[in-house]
């Protein structure tokens, strides 16, 4: 539920989003666009993301959860990349606090996408706090490239979007959780190798331009550095220093 | 990992992420706006997983260990540089893990 793979649209996720004509439409204007393309693309970003919930499934039990929590992170956090820093810090066999601080401050760019998509979808309630829920990178994303077939298709898409991921994420989570305790050792069947190997694939699509590689090669060496210095788990937070440093100053 | 420390993460992350989820659907948009603030925001997601690769991968406790670990995330990058999709990555730094710990 990160950017991974070739499927997941890309879309400006940290300037604010050019404010969408909503308020001048009316509510049969623009049903008629375009919804078989948009359930297309929202069924199969949700379907290609979901599988990649098997990794998670293997890496929850991996560190040392069980199969009955490994799924309550997919269900209640419900945001990958957040997910999987939670049970590999534990993995790391870092402290309760780090697994979370780390886990929450990926979770913080949810926010700015909530921002974008809360003048689109307009709930309250409890429609207000599913959509909150399903605020993912791959749901946002979605609704983000459907701009050119109007505000009906947007909002399609990050239902569809976010619905789909749910169901996949979480079905995927079991079938990789049962899978990898049915296995046994984690390295024994390379477990242990497959977590830092997804972490690189969630890693891989963001490092688009030359700055974003510096920053990610600064963070693993200073991570790397800090290692014999820090507790068990901290490096990974204490690389936050590395964001503030670099994005700091304007470039 | 004790039990309950398990139950504690799961817990306090799933509260948080969500909490974190629905704050973006009730602050005004003003507040999130300033630009050092989303340039920070942007890198962090990069910093933490490029650490979160260091930390799973050539790291046991506080110790660098280069191990069987290595082999596969050589080969997860391998796989990256050819455009493999994300399933195939993570398969095959299992499968060359698990020769390397097999035959060491």
């Amino acid at each position: 539920m990160t950017c991974v793979g070739p499927t997941v649209v890309r879309f400006s996720r940290a300037t604010a989003a050019p404010p969408q004509p909503l308020i001048r439409l009316g509510k049969n204007e623009g049903v008629t666009t375009a919804p078989r393309e948009t359930s297309r693309d929202a069924l199969s970003v949700a379907f290609t993301v979901g599988t990649y919930g098997v990794a998670f499934g293997a890496a929850g039990i991996a560190a040392g959860f069980s199969v009955l929590q490994t799924c309550l992170f997919s269900l209640l956090t419900f945001t990958g990349a957040s997910q999987f820093a939670a049970v590999g810090v534990m993995a790391a066999g870092g402290g309760a606090a780090s697994a979370v601080a780390a886990a929450t401050m990926l979770g913080t760019r949810n926010a700015l996408y909530g921002l974008q998509m809360a003048p689109l979808v307009r709930a309250t309630g409890v429609k207000r706090v599913a959509a909150a829920h399903l605020t993912i990178d791959e749901s946002t994303g979605v609704a983000l490239a459907q701009t050119p077939r109007g505000t009906h298709a947007m909002r399609r898409g990050f239902w569809l979007t976010g619905a789909g991921v749910y169901l996949f994420w979480n079905l995927f989570t079991l079938l990789g959780a049962l899978g990898a305790k049915a296995l046994g050792n984690p390295a024994s069947w390379g477990l242990d190798a497959a977590v830092p190997a997804a972490f690189l694939g969630l890693l891989w699509p963001r490092l688009t331009t030359t700055f974003l590689r510096v920053v990610a090669l600064s963070s693993m060496v200073f991570a790397l550095l800090v290692t014999s210095w820090l507790p068990a788990g901290l490096p990974i937070i204490a690389s936050v220093l590395v964001a503030v440093v670099c994005g700091w100053r304007e470039r | 990992m004790s039990t309950e420390a398990a139950w504690i993460v799961l817990g306090a992350t799933s509260v948080l992420c969500f909490s974190v989820k629905l704050l973006g659907y009730y602050i005004p948009e003003g507040w999130l706006a300033h630009p050092r603030l989303q340039r920070v925001n942007a890198l962090v997601p990069i910093a933490l997983l490029s650490a979160l690769v260091v930390a799973e991968g050539l790291v046991t406790k506080t110790h660098v260990v280069l191990d069987h670990r290595l082999a596969g995330l050589a080969v997860a990058l391998a796989a990256l540089f050819a455009k493999a999709p994300f399933p195939v990555v993570v398969a095959s730094a299992a499968i060359t893990s698990a020769l390397v710990y097999h035959l060491h």
